[in-house]
């Protein structure tokens, strides 16, 4: 923000940047190789719903867009605690490159409608033969990646989202400040 | 090109400008009176002009930086993490989503034990900003949007910088009255401040408090009325930003009118304890009942005038 805007007190709505989401999946085949952790086929695109005919509109269209196409994968939509809507997107866990496309049909739909504000993350989810499960988080603001593994009752398992961000470290740009690895608790598909 | 929804408000930004551009004026006028009645009967005075610039300026940078610190503990807030218990806990997720949505750093969030549901956030820059709610704010009268829509409307202060801005606009304020009171009590003590220097001109030295008296005494009241006039427009822009980044503005005018209802209800004790704050809280604790006048005075703009904003942005949404 300018000085200007500070004195106006004027904030512009942060728009998101799309593109970098096509580095996932160089970044999986990477993780496979390096950790073993396979992609689940499950997807999720996470934003926060405006209030008004606009939105809702937009939200059915992608829905629709989502549903048709030889690779129609189902697509749920569930509302978390805090509000946020995550669109779920299940295809099979080797199609991945196909999940990575609709979840950036899901991001520009809602720019192009002029709701790009309004996206928080995308979250892909990966599990190995041991069971653990790790999400890479997509920041649509920064444009930056970072890992969450949850473990039960609301803790982290930082010592593996650290092995997965030295892992694909070369391959996503990974979110430099650890205190925007904003924690994600109870995504659908983790 | 995808089109945008979220268009300025070039009036509130016109408005706003032209009170800061106000402020400066009065401020160039009162320095440009003070030198000239100081030249004009001899520099007897210069001594008072100069203790209280120096006062005011070591006040203004003392809240500026310990603002954080200040708040906090006027209000009797604690710190809290992400792990202290349940109420923390979604509080920070709130924070931690919201801070996600609109790319700023998070601020360390703090809560105070209070009957009144109300907001602050201050700190004077957002690396070091402190977002502070009381406990009665998350005791399940607001629903979980309501209560978003209080955060995201904090979090557009600490965006805006509002901390930095009003404390540097109540700055001339702050001279203007420590030299109308240096002058009274200069006046009181009959010797004009002047000791030595202008001991050949003492009714001049009486004449040049009188005159200093009246001009710091305008000067207080203008400042007051135009920083009471920018506050109520930072508060507007903190609606407005905070409506737009949770694309929510009914459940943020939905939580305005539950906690203004709820503030007329608190007994006096704790209002009095309140009032210091007053600029930084989400809703005035103290209000003045309906009147146009009681608005001129007001930190915070009137509820009605709030809700039309946020309906307004509501239809933009819509369209």
């Amino acid at each position: 923000m300018g000085f200007l805007d500070t004195i106006l007190g004027r904030t512009k709505p942060v728009q998101p940047l799309l593109d970098d989401l096509f580095q996932l999946p160089t970044a999986a085949i990477t993780l496979q190789a390096a950790m073993g952790l396979v992609p689940t086929g499950t997807g999720s695109v996470c934003f926060r719903a405006a209030e008004g005919r606009a939105f809702s509109d937009i939200e059915k269209d992608v829905r629709e867009l989502l549903g048709m196409g030889e690779d129609a994968a189902p697509v749920e939509l569930s509302r978390d605690s805090y509000g946020y809507t995550w669109l779920v997107s299940k295809q099979s866990p080797d199609k991945f490159e196909a999940l990575v496309t609709d979840l950036h049909a899901v991001n520009s739909s809602l720019v192009d409608g002029g709701f790009g504000p309004q996206l928080l993350c995308t979250l892909v989810s990966l599990a190995d033969d041991a069971g653990h499960r790790v999400g890479i988080v997509y920041l649509y603001k920064r444009g930056t990646f970072y890992p969450f593994a949850p473990m039960p009752g609301e803790r982290r398992d930082s010592a593996l989202e650290l092995q997965v961000r030295g892992a694909v470290g070369a391959d996503l740009k990974i979110e430099p400040d650890l205190g925007r690895w904003f924690p994600v608790w109870g995504a659908p598909g983790l | 090109m995808a089109k945008t929804r979220y268009a300025p408000d070039r009036g509130l930004t016109a408005r706003m400008g032209l009170t800061m551009f106000l402020m400066g004026l009065v401020f160039v006028a009162f320095i440009i009176i003070l030198v000239y009645v100081l030249s004009a009967f001899g520099v007897g005075s210069g001594a008072i002009v100069f203790f209280a610039v120096a006062l005011g300026l070591a006040m203004t940078i003392g809240s500026f930086f310990y603002s954080d610190k200040i708040a906090l503990s006027a209000a009797r807030a604690v710190e809290v993490g992400p792990q202290d218990g349940p109420q923390a806990a979604k509080l920070h997720g709130i924070v931690d989503r919201l801070c996600a949505l609109a790319d700023m750093p998070k601020p360390r969030v703090a809560m105070a034990r209070s009957p009144m549901p109300n907001a602050f956030a201050t700190g004077r820059n957002a690396n070091k900003a402190v977002l502070c709610v009381t406990t009665s704010l998350m005791d399940g009268r607001l629903d979980d949007d309501e209560l978003e829509g209080v955060i995201a409307h904090e979090m557009s202060h600490v965006a805006h910088k509002d901390v930095a801005v009003m404390t540097i606009a109540s700055f001339l304020g702050i001279i203007a009255g420590l030299l109308v009171r240096f002058a009274f009590y200069g006046e009181l003590f009959g010797g004009g401040g002047g000791r030595g220097g202008n001991n050949n001109n003492n009714g001049g030295g009486a004449i040049v408090m009188l005159v200093m008296l009246g001009v710091g005494i305008v000067v207080y009241a203008v400042s007051f009325l135009l920083i009471r006039l920018l506050s109520r427009y930072r508060e507007l822009a903190a609606d407005r930003a905070g409506a737009l980044l949770t694309g929510q503005p009914s459940k943020l005018a939905s939580a305005l009118t539950k906690v203004s209802g709820d503030i007329a209800r608190i007994p006096q004790k704790d209002l009095r304890q309140a009032a210091p704050l007053n600029a930084f809280f989400f809703a005035p604790a103290l209000q003045g009942t309906g009147a146009r006048i009681a608005n001129l005075f007001s930190t915070h703009p009137s509820l009605e005038r709030r809700l039309q904003q946020l309906s307004e942005i509501s239809a933009q949404l819509s369209r």
